[in-house]
């Protein structure tokens, strides 16, 4: 029996090979070659341009640990990846909650495309528009000085507060896309069921819907944080001279010093520590879950 | 415990009357049978009297203590969902104490509660398993558990046993029973399965398009309905159609039945009888008269259909087919396309209002 079934599932993998080969030959061609080859780099002493000699060095990984610079702003990007997602939770949450169990029919499909409009939209269209609600005598500031009647001055150009907005912004319909899914899952006679049972709303919220909707928050979480912490383009545009975080040195070092050995070995860093973040992360959020 | 008072409830969604002006009154401790087909309003009528909606007018009474306008988490009622509705995040005895927990119960009051609900459904030693580690039916009795743990005013059942198979379905019907009669709670059980209405409850209301249609003890619902769709939604009727002769009816072709149950009309007007396919004999020939069967029809077997213990002839007069249910005593079979003689006393033969 056992062999049967050993038998049969290796069959299937045979005949499952046309289908799953395109996937993994792109994924070979497209991230796994360009990635052995910045891990290549970033043993590298120089860039192999122009005839210039180089040899193999640990130097690049011995600059993170040797000047504290690149510590502290990898510190302040995994701080700006935690308030980002927490913000994303905060604004995201009650939204697919809306969506999911209040909203019904047309209703539901028009606030539905209108979280997921950022999507459609250009992201360096997006962050400059809030480049220009966010500046002095800017929309922001204009509106609300017309509106209160004492004189106020909004500048939150070139801000701290300035890179979570347009972070949030940019990220928050994975927040709630993966939130509405597994809320839409929870069976509505589930919430009666525990208010016949004389739960409050609240107590409904701490003990059953938020721990069944788990696995959304976790994966939300998880496609918001890792991208933000390497993120370079909202906290150069919005962020100006404060927007230096971990994401704009790695970029600086491409496209600016080009130092590419540098950049690859700094960029191993991160992800070696985010993936220790994510382990560490796990059986704690499992438990949840 | 506490009886539960419904006067001239109406509820309305849009232009469709799920509810109009139903009255009934669920005596405390009584187990109470709301049967109707789909769309009767009977499952509108039990999630008025949980809460989970109100009504546009009428009142709701649970001990005496009007109800109508407060919500389901305050009403104090234990109910059990069709699809059972447990916590899939929690063990089975916590999805028990759930109910107690919420309250801010003691730890070991909540505990020793716990175990003696599961003892009462006999899933003691499952406390720490998962729903989805469950059967169906086990699940169907830790949703039971769930609802009467918190000593309920009222235990409300949606379709509960809907769910199961049918030898499941017989033993969960004694089983809940047992346990309605243990902890003696005023229950009001919502089913579309009339054999389910007439094993298990003391009073049956019949609903159809949102209005009560008859209300009683289950025998009496049977022996008297007081129309024809209450005669043929629970259990099988034959309905003949005529004209009131006072004592009786005259069918179209002047054959008369006499009817000594139901309802009198005056002479003259519409009107149906209702004979039960059991209550009727069947015989080739017509032989002596009978005086205790006076009603009789002759008429030609259309099909036979044998089901073990009985058989059930189908039996043709006059443009109307005849059921008739013949217990199996082993004596001479009828056949099909043979001419019999169909006899019936009249105390079996119910008058009710024509259509």
């Amino acid at each position: 029996m056992a062999g049967q079934v050993a038998t049969g599932s290796r069959s299937g993998l045979r005949s499952a090979l046309p289908l799953l080969l395109p996937a993994y030959l792109w994924l070979t061609v497209a991230i796994f070659l360009p990635l052995s080859a910045m891990v290549f780099f970033s043993f590298m002493t120089e860039l192999p341009l122009s005839g210039k000699a180089w040899f193999f060095t640990l130097e690049n990984y011995a600059t993170f640990f040797s000047q504290g610079l690149y510590l502290t702003l990898l510190l302040a990007s995994l701080r700006l990846g935690l308030e980002v997602t927490l913000w994303c939770v905060v604004i995201g949450y009650p939204a697919a909650y809306v969506l999911a169990k209040v909203l019904k029919g047309r209703s539901r499909e028009a606030i539905f495309l209108l979280v997921i409009l950022p999507f459609w939209s250009n992201g360096l269209v997006r962050i400059f528009s809030w480049a220009m609600v966010l500046r002095e005598g800017g929309i922001l500031d204009t509106a609300l000085n017309a509106v209160l009647p004492f004189k106020i001055n909004i500048d939150l150009m070139y801000s701290y507060p300035a890179v979570i907005i347009g972070l949030v912004h940019s990220y928050v319909p994975y927040m709630v896309l993966t939130c509405y899914l597994t809320l839409q899952a929870i069976d509505d006679s589930l919430i009666e069921a525990g208010r016949s049972l004389g739960a409050s709303r609240l107590q409904m919220l701490k003990r059953v819907i938020i721990p069944l909707s788990m696995p959304g928050l976790v994966a939300g979480a998880a496609l918001i944080f890792v991208p933000v912490v390497g993120s370079f383009m909202e906290p150069r545009i919005l962020g100006g001279r404060t927007g230096t975080f971990y994401g704009t040195v790695i970029e600086d070092q491409f496209v600016a010093v080009f130092n590419w050995p540098l950049g690859a070995a700094l960029s191993f860093i991160l992800l070696a520590v985010v993936l220790v973040i994510l382990a560490l992360a796990s059986p704690v959020l499992k438990r949840a879950a | 415990m506490a009886g539960v008072q419904v006067s001239n409830l109406s509820r309305s969604f849009g232009a469709h009357k799920a509810l109009d002006d139903v009255s009934i009154d669920f005596a405390d401790g009584g187990f109470y049978a709301l049967l109707g087909p789909s769309g009767s309003g009977k499952t509108t009528l039990l999630r008025q009297i949980a809460g989970f909606d109100f009504p546009d007018s009428g009142r709701i009474a649970i001990g005496g203590e009007s109800v109508e306008r407060v919500p389901v988490e305050k009403r104090r009622i234990g109910m059990v969902f069709q699809n059972y509705a447990l916590f899939p995040n929690m063990s089975v005895a916590d999805n028990v104490a759930f109910g107690l927990s919420v309250r801010g119960e003691a730890k070991a009051t909540i505990a020793s509660e716990v175990q003696r609900a599961l003892d009462l459904v006999q899933l003691g030693q499952l406390g720490g398993r998962r729903p989805h580690q469950l059967s169906g039916g086990q699940r169907q009795r830790v949703a039971l558990a769930r609802a009467i743990v918190t000593k309920p005013r009222v235990l409300l059942l949606d379709e509960p046993l809907g769910a199961l198979d049918k030898a499941l379905r017989i033993d969960m019907q004694i089983e809940l029973k047992r346990i309605q009669r243990e902890i003696g709670i005023t229950t009001i059980f919502v089913t579309h399965d009339q054999e389910e209405a007439l094993t298990m409850s003391d009073r049956i209301g019949i609903l159809r398009g949102g209005r009560l249609v008859q209300e009683g003890p289950p025998e009496d619902i049977y022996d008297r309905p007081k129309s024809e769709f209450a005669a043929t939604f629970l259990g099988d009727a034959n309905i003949l159609r005529g004209e009131t002769t006072g004592t009786g009816i005259r069918l179209a072709d002047g054959t008369a039945i006499a009817a000594k149950a139901g309802a009198s009309f005056a002479a003259g007007t519409k009107a149906s009888c209702a004979v039960r396919p059991e209550r009727i004999r069947i015989a080739a020939d017509s032989g002596s008269p009978d005086h205790l069967n006076g009603n009789v029809l002759k008429g030609q077997v259309s099909k036979r259909i044998f089901a073990g213990n009985n058989s059930t002839y189908f039996v043709d007069r006059d443009g109307q087919t005849i059921k008739v249910i013949v217990q199996n005593t082993g004596m001479e079979k009828l056949a099909e396309g043979q001419e019999v003689v169909l006899r019936w006393s009249p105390e079996s033969t119910v008058l009710i209002a024509g259509n």
